[in-house]
Order: C-alpha cells, then structure tokens, then sequence
C-alpha cells in the first residue's frame, strides 16, 4: 500500500498549520475527506442536485436513485441482509437515540434494565438515561479492568431477567480498545436480550460484519469514516425496523394521512422523516469506495503498525503514561504527562502543526474510572506516516522542555 | 504565536507552586466554576473583615498550567483589597484577555500589573481564554453570593 499515494488524496494535507505541515491525529473524532468525496458534493450541487422522493422530474429520479446506490453500498459494506435495514439519520448520535427512544417507548417499563459499559461515549449513555428519567429505568455499568479490558464474567453477572437491552462499543474511542462483540452478542441472545452496538470508532478502522456479529442494531458515524458531516447510519434488524414505532414524524415518512389516522411509509422510509442530507448522503458513497480502493485489510494493517510504532516510541519517553494496555488494541492512543495538563499539551502540540484531542472525550464516566480529569489522545488515520508519529513525539519532548520536566 | 508569550515563567512557576492553595478558614463567602470542555473544576474561598476587605483569598481545584496560574495570581492581587477594588479588578482583567486592552486599575502595584499582564498571551489562543477566566468568573460569583456554580459555557 503506498501511503504518500493515499495522503495526496487529501486535499487538507497540502495546507501549514501554524506555518507547519498538518500531522492531523484527531481521527477518532472525525477523519479528513479525500478529493473524490469533496469533489461529488460539489459536482452534486452544481450538476444534479433535487430532492429525492416524489418528485417525477427526471432530476429527482436521478437524485433517488443516487441516494438509494449508497444504501446499496452501505449494505454491502457492513454485510446487511437488506437495503432496508439501512437507515440514514443526522449522526451515529441520533441513530443510538432512535433506538432508545422507539425500543423504550415499546418495551422499557419501571424497574427494567438496560446494561451499558464504562467505556461508552455519552452518545451511548445520555439517550438510555433519558429513559431512566422518563421511564424508571435502571442503567447498569459493566466493569473494565486496568487494561481498559470488559470483564466478561463481571459482564455476565450483570445480566438479570430484567434485563431488556444491552449497548456497548465496538471500540474505545479512549483506550483503542476491540471489544469483544461477537462473544457478548452470544451471551445476551443466549438470553434473548438485543445488543445495539455503537460502532462509530470501529466503522473506520476494522472490518464490519453485521451478519456474522448477529447484532441487532449498529450505529455509524459517516464523516468519521472519511465521509461528510450531517449523516449517520443505522443498521437494524429488519424484524426491530418493522416492530418498533417510528421516530421523527413529518413528511416522507408516511404512506396515507388522515383527519382520524396515519399509516407509515414502508422500510426504509419510515424511519427518514424531512428532507434528509442528500448531497452528503450521495457523496459518501465516495467515501466507501475510497475504503474499498484502500482494502480494509491493507487499512488495519497499516494502522496496526502505527500504533505500534506510536506505542513503542511514548514509552520510551520520560513521564508519559500511556491510558490502557487492552488485548485487542485499534489506532487510538491516550496518554499524560506527569505535570503538563492534557490541554497545555494540546496547545504545544498545535503549535507544531500537530492536531491533538485534549479533555474527556465524551467519556466522564470512563475518566472518572480512571481517575483522571482529562487525557491526551492522539488517534490514527489511513494516511497517516511513521514520520508524523516522529513529529508526534518530538512535540512531546518539546512539552517536557517548556515545562522543565526531567 | 509564540508559545513563549503564552507559558511565560511565571505562569509555569505559578502553575506548578500556586499560592494560597487550601481552603481557608472562617471564610465568608465562597463559589465553584467549572468549565465542561475540559472538566477544569475551581473552588474559590474569600474571608471578608469587619471592614470590607478580601482578608483572605485561597482556592482548590484542578486544571491547566494556565487555569492554575491565572487563579494563584488572582489571589495574590486581589487580597488586601476592599470589595469595590476587587471588582474593578476583576472586570480590568477580563476585559484585557478579551480585547486586550491595558490594565487599567491604579489600585495594583507595578508589580503586581507585570504579573497579571504576563497572563495576557492567552488572547493569542481564544480556545485557552475560559482557562483563565474560570477562576475570575468564580470569584465573582463569590463575592456576590450567588449559589449556582459558575460554567463557563454560560459565560460570555
């Protein structure tokens, strides 16, 4: 895989920051678009754009269509069933919220509980608290270890018989950790619990297999994935899309509309309510076909090496310490230094071209586990180089001799 | 930029030996101030005497070198002072890190106005302004008795 090759593809990477090339290693928290998808939304605007839906002019058939390709696309990329277990939303936020919205307007009652980890996101907490308030629920948290690792049998022991829904990442947005999804989804249909897995850090770094993972709902956020901003995805069972009530009301939602009664449109429709981002709908198909062209498994294996070469040159230096050790790691590294804060650290940094994320990274839960206020998170992408890393670490040591550590 | 005109000396000396900081006994008022982006958390405590002066001024918390400096010099400037002086103060400062204007206040010293203004390369970065503004906010709030915690979020 030639790296430079996959760089020059990205536009930003040829703009100074702060008179330095940019080292961009804030990747878990969205990703740098390549040409090809910033190239189709404007060609998009400027020679296609219309409404998709009902129109029968011949610009909004072609925009439909457009818009139905990257579902098709989006299917095969994660191996669903069905197009129409595909649903597009606003964010992998607002696909978590609809889940647990809709799920517990039907089936959360007081007292039942909802099992979650200490290593989610507040995407993956906040929507199931609002059942909590609303609802009586009960939010159970499964413990992780030192290492940043789910203790499967603490994991276990958590299950109850009220237990109605499980959510869990597929991967640390803090710790880089895998976790292991598959043997999770196993122990809850065991019981026949439904697992939604928050998937927005894993989406772009691991393979996705939603038939083989069996989960029930899946949650992707598209302008992570090298995509533009303003589209989530969410994958569902089809047998949950057609049992759970719809979410957002409005137009294109519906299939016939009364005084005394309202039918909703079929699957998937029924969930995409208003105008949808179509532009940035349509162009993220680019954004698959730019992973593809890649080869997921040229992708994890280069980003593996990274963040091996990453880990391996911190350590070594004096006074940072590194958030976690877990079994399965992805391309996510947080890390302190003895006596700099997270956000000097980040101002350091970006003063070298070096953009870093500094804080708890929607993670207070997990920080507050940790005990630590806010960390330092440097996070991969596929264009990403040895030498950037380099540049990485010398900024760090430069952080050491602004603030005189030894 | 330049990283020198924000981590100055006395901001790293600060930052790493901060004075006044503990909680101070018998004090009379007293406020928290949090800033969500970063979980930075402040808790200022102030001892009013009979005659309306800041006896003392200390703080707990946890945060930035320049959160931490920004609250060590504010305590050391603002002690000794009456009320109406420390809102002066107050108000000179944030004005300076917002619009960088000079410090105004005849009631510092030479001194004293080298050491706050040693905090005014924090307007060359706007996203590192509320670290040092968190505490001056908190103080505030303290001096007025307002029971709701500072956020910066809230805060212009």
């Amino acid at each position: 895989m030639n790296i430079e090759n996959i760089k020059s593809q990205f536009p930003i990477f040829s703009k100074k920051i702060n008179g330095k090339p940019l080292v961009y290693l804030d990747n878990s928290n969205s990703s740098q678009k390549p040409h090809s998808v910033i190239n189709r939304l404007n060609d998009f605007y400027k020679n296609e754009f219309s409404n998709i839906g009902r129109s029968i002019h011949s610009l909004s058939v072609n925009a439909t269509n457009k818009f139905d390709e990257t579902r098709m696309s989006v299917k095969n990329f994660i191996n669903a069933n069905s197009k129409d277990e595909i649903i597009f939303t606003k964010n992998a936020t607002e696909s978590i919220n609809l889940v647990a919205s809709t799920f517990g307007q039907k089936y959360i009652k007081k007292g039942d509980e909802i099992l979650i980890t200490d290593l989610e996101h507040h995407s993956n907490y906040v929507p199931w608290h609002y059942l909590r308030e609303n609802k009586g629920a009960v939010i159970k948290f499964a413990p992780i270890n030192d290492e940043g690792d789910i203790i499967i049998s603490e994991f276990e022991k958590l299950i109850t018989t009220k237990t109605k829904i499980i959510a869990i990442t597929h991967l640390s947005n803090v710790t880089g950790t895998i976790v292991p999804i598959k043997e999770i989804i196993d122990i809850a249909h065991k019981k026949n619990i439904p697992v939604l897995v928050d998937g927005c850090q894993s989406a772009p770094h691991i393979k996705i297999d939603v038939k083989d993972l069996d989960c029930d709902f899946y949650a992707i956020s598209c302008h992570k994935v090298y995509g533009p901003t303003g589209v989530g995805i969410l994958y569902a069972k089809q047998k949950w899309l057609e049992e759970l009530p719809p979410y957002i009301g409005g137009g294109g939602m519906i299939s016939e509309v009364k005084k005394n009664e309202i039918s909703y449109a079929p699957l998937p429709e029924k969930y995409e309510a208003g105008t949808m981002p179509t532009a940035e709908v349509v162009a993220f198909n680019e954004s698959i076909k730019f992973m593809q062209s890649v080869g997921i498994e040229n992708l994890v294996n280069h980003e593996k090496e990274l963040t091996y070469y990453a880990l391996e040159k911190l350590k070594k230096i004096n006074s940072v310490n590194i958030i976690g050790s877990p079994k399965n790691k992805a391309s996510v590294i947080s890390f302190t230094i003895k006596g700099v804060h997270p956000h000097d650290i980040a101002t350091i940094l970006d003063e070298d071209g070096v953009a870093i994320r500094a804080g708890h990274h929607c993670c207070q839960i997990l920080h507050q586990r940790l005990n630590l206020p806010a960390t330092a998170r440097a996070s991969f992408g596929v264009y990403n180089t040895k030498e950037d890393i380099d540049i990485l670490c010398k900024a760090v040591e430069n952080c050491r001799k602004i603030f005189d550590l030894k | 930029m330049d990283l020198k005109e924000l981590y100055q000396d006395i901001i790293l000396e600060h930052g790493k030996s901060p004075r006044n900081f503990g909680k101070c006994e018998g004090h009379s008022h007293e406020a928290k101030g949090y800033n969500p982006l970063c979980g930075d958390k402040v808790h200022v405590y102030l001892k009013m005497n009979k005659d309306q002066k800041v006896e003392e001024l200390t703080f707990e918390g946890s945060g930035c070198a320049i959160s931490i400096a920004s609250t060590s010099i504010m305590t050391e400037l603002v002690k000794g002072k009456s009320f109406e002086v420390a809102k002066k103060i107050v108000d000179d400062f944030l004005s300076m890190i917002k619009s960088g204007s000079e410090m105004k206040s005849k009631d510092l010293s030479e001194d004293q106005k080298i050491k706050i203004m040693s905090l005014s390369g924090v307007k060359q970065y706007p996203m590192r302004v509320k670290c040092a503004t968190l505490s001056w906010h908190t103080l505030i709030s303290a001096m007025e008795n307002k029971k709701i915690e500072v956020n910066t979020e809230k805060i212009d």
